[in-house]
């Protein structure tokens, strides 16, 4: 605890270069489910939804902690752990590198500490563009890190999550975050700590069965293909195909599995509003 | 009813020829003694070139033989009293789960395990091991029990993994694994966990938070089968053999990365060349560990649990700009 004290802070303000590097300017875009081709400008202005049919497209880690923190601003914690090679398996120390050139990332997940309309929170946020967003031994200490973060702080816990499942290139220790993972957060909620967790396309394998279907309240963005297996994998195991928006956001809300499925424009209002909730802040309406 | 594996192969011709020998010797009322006996001394040799250094893939393909035995012989074989209980009290029973009341050397425990099939039909009902989210909340229910009634709950892990089916997704696999984990880690009573056969992926971790996790000598545990880790990594399931060498898959492997506490031996061979004495070895470990954990009070147990996994993991420090 005291040891925190010296612990180097860094106020992250999202890196205009990183999004710049990702979208260059001029640049126009096409929306992958209806086709529509627009400014990526104008696309970004509107929170990367497409103008024409909805579509919600991916976000990297900081575009998302730009939309979701107040001022965008992180205190990022556990920033310098980096992934090694603990199995020795073949072509994993290569591709980290160039995951982590291509992506402007140090791992899967970025965590740390900020407020949501004005609740202060700890935040974890997923990116896809990392090595797919799998979890190996960083992603699960970063998680759980945060968890215990937030159980000491107490405060509540928000998480983007995006993956697409265990990274086998660290097999057994990569399963294991699971484990580790939801047995800190079993530990949060005994506290009484709150878990928001959201859904963001895709969250697949062994992050959405673990920590990230654990949250009090589940969301999901719409369309966002959430599920345990792929589609791929199911399709080729019962030798039938599957209905056309299977392990979509709205599909496993009929199903029962999720509180809500929020818009990207309303998702930081609502958050705020189930943080107000939960801040034992609240004042007696006026009555009439 | 050729039970041997391809790498064994050697040994059962070898065999063949000593009994051919044996039993030429007889009706012709030859004495091949000396030649018999040099045959056997080869034999032991060649058996222990074999077994004594066998690959990830063929320790692999011994955790996956047909004969291994299953959740409900060790059942039947370490325990008594066995009292099979049934379903979710949800949905459904899956029988890819099995479980129930026994008692080990007298203690009254809990087990859960994952239950393959013996033949084509008793492998489809079994859904062949992988549970849908029914069989998850029946193992939950179990356990949930034994933590009300304190008694200790082991379990047998033998998955390739959860179903990958449609109507596993609609049920909330995802959920129903998670809250295993969850749930396992709130326990305040003792947890054994045995690796029997195959441990494959987040459908045998949900039955795997243990205080003790031991393995069989060939059984496998990794996040993902090294079938599919091929087919995703070289798009090429049919090199699973080279997966299973780089993914680090075996007990020693496990034991190595403090993931596992104990290894359990196995009889020359493997399990399934004698179940009884594997069941004794199981006995043996189940109950040195039992002894061991029931010193411990509901909390230290907890938090025994907790330090296990909370350490796993293998990551680096990067110096900040």
């Amino acid at each position: 605890m005291f040891k925190d004290l010296f612990q180097k802070k860094k106020y992250a303000v999202v890196p205009s270069e990183r999004t710049k590097r990702d979208i260059p300017e001029g640049l126009m875009n096409r929306c992958p489910k209806c086709g529509t081709i627009q400014f990526s400008k104008e696309l970004e202005k509107n929170l990367k939804i497409c103008s024409a049919c909805g579509h919600h497209f991916r976000l990297n880690a900081w575009e998302r902690i730009a939309m979701t923190l107040d001022e965008g601003r992180l205190f990022e914690i556990d920033e310098n752990l980096i992934s090694e090679d603990p199995l020795k398996f073949p072509g994993y120390a290569a591709k980290l590198e160039q995951q982590k050139a291509s992506s402007g990332l140090k791992d899967a997940v970025v965590t740390g500490e900020g407020e949501i309309g004005g609740y202060p929170v700890v935040l974890g946020v997923m990116s896809f563009d990392f090595f797919s967003g799998s979890m190996g031994s960083v992603v699960g200490e970063k998680v759980t890190r945060a968890i215990e973060k937030a159980t000491e702080k107490r405060v509540p816990l928000v998480f983007f999550s995006t993956s697409g499942g265990a990274r086998m290139q660290e097999s057994i220790l990569s399963l294991m975050q699971m484990a580790k993972t939801s047995a800190a957060l079993a530990k949060f909620q005994a506290d009484g700590g709150l878990f928001i967790s959201v859904f963001t396309d895709p969250t697949l394998g062994g992050v959405s069965a673990s920590f990230a279907s654990l949250g009090d309240y589940n969301l999901a963005e719409p369309g966002a293909i959430v599920g345990f297996a792929g589609r791929i994998v199911i399709e080729q195991t019962i030798r039938q195909k599957l209905p056309e928006n299977f392990q979509t956001a709205e599909f496993n809300l009929k199903h029962g599995q999720l509180d809500k499925v929020v818009h990207r424009k309303e998702m930081k209002a609502l958050l705020t509003k189930l943080l107000d909730m939960h801040s034992g802040k609240g004042e007696p309406a006026d009555v009439q | 009813m050729s039970s041997e594996l391809p790498f064994e192969r050697p040994l059962a011709e070898l065999r063949k020829k000593i009994d051919e020998l044996k039993h030429f010797g007889n009706e012709k009322e030859i004495d091949f003694t000396d030649e018999i006996g040099r045959l056997e001394e080869r034999y032991k040799q060649l058996e222990s070139e074999i077994y004594d250094n066998m690959s990830a893939a063929q320790i692999m393909h011994m955790a996956r033989h047909h004969q291994r035995p299953t959740s409900l012989d060790y059942i039947n074989l370490v325990f008594t009293d066995f009292i099979e209980l049934h379903g979710d009290r949800v949905f459904a029973d899956d029988l890819a789960i099995v479980g129930g009341l026994a008692k080990l050397n007298g203690v009254p425990v809990t087990i859960v395990g994952h239950q393959r099939g013996k033949d084509t039909k008793d492998n489809i009902q079994r859904f062949f091991g992988s549970p849908h989210p029914e069989g998850f909340r029946k193992a939950l229910r179990f356990m949930q029990q034994a933590n009300k009634f304190g008694r200790p709950i082991i379990t047998f892990i033998d998955t390739k993994g959860a179903y990958p089916g449609n109507t596993a997704e609609e049920r909330n696999q995802s959920e129903a694994i998670a809250r295993n984990l969850l749930e396992m880690a709130t326990f305040g009573v003792p947890i054994i966990c045995v690796v029997i056969g195959e441990g494959g992926s987040g459908g045998a971790l949900a039955l795997g938070v243990g205080n003790r996790v031991l393995m069989l000598e060939n059984a496998i545990y990794s996040a993902i089968s090294p079938n599919g880790a091929a087919s995703i990594l070289w798009k090429d399931a049919s090199k699973a053999d080279e997966a299973a060498e780089a993914m680090k898959i075996t007990a020693k492997d496990l034991l190595a990365f403090e993931i596992i506490e104990d290894i359990i031996p196995e009889p020359q061979g493997g399990a399934h060349r004698d179940k009884g004495m594997q069941a004794e070895a199981i006995k043996e470990a189940l109950w040195r560990h039992l002894q061991e954990l029931q010193q411990m009070t509901p909390d230290q147990l907890r938090e025994d649990r907790y330090q296990k996994f909370r350490k796993v993991g293998r990551f680096g420090t990067a110096e900040l700009e």
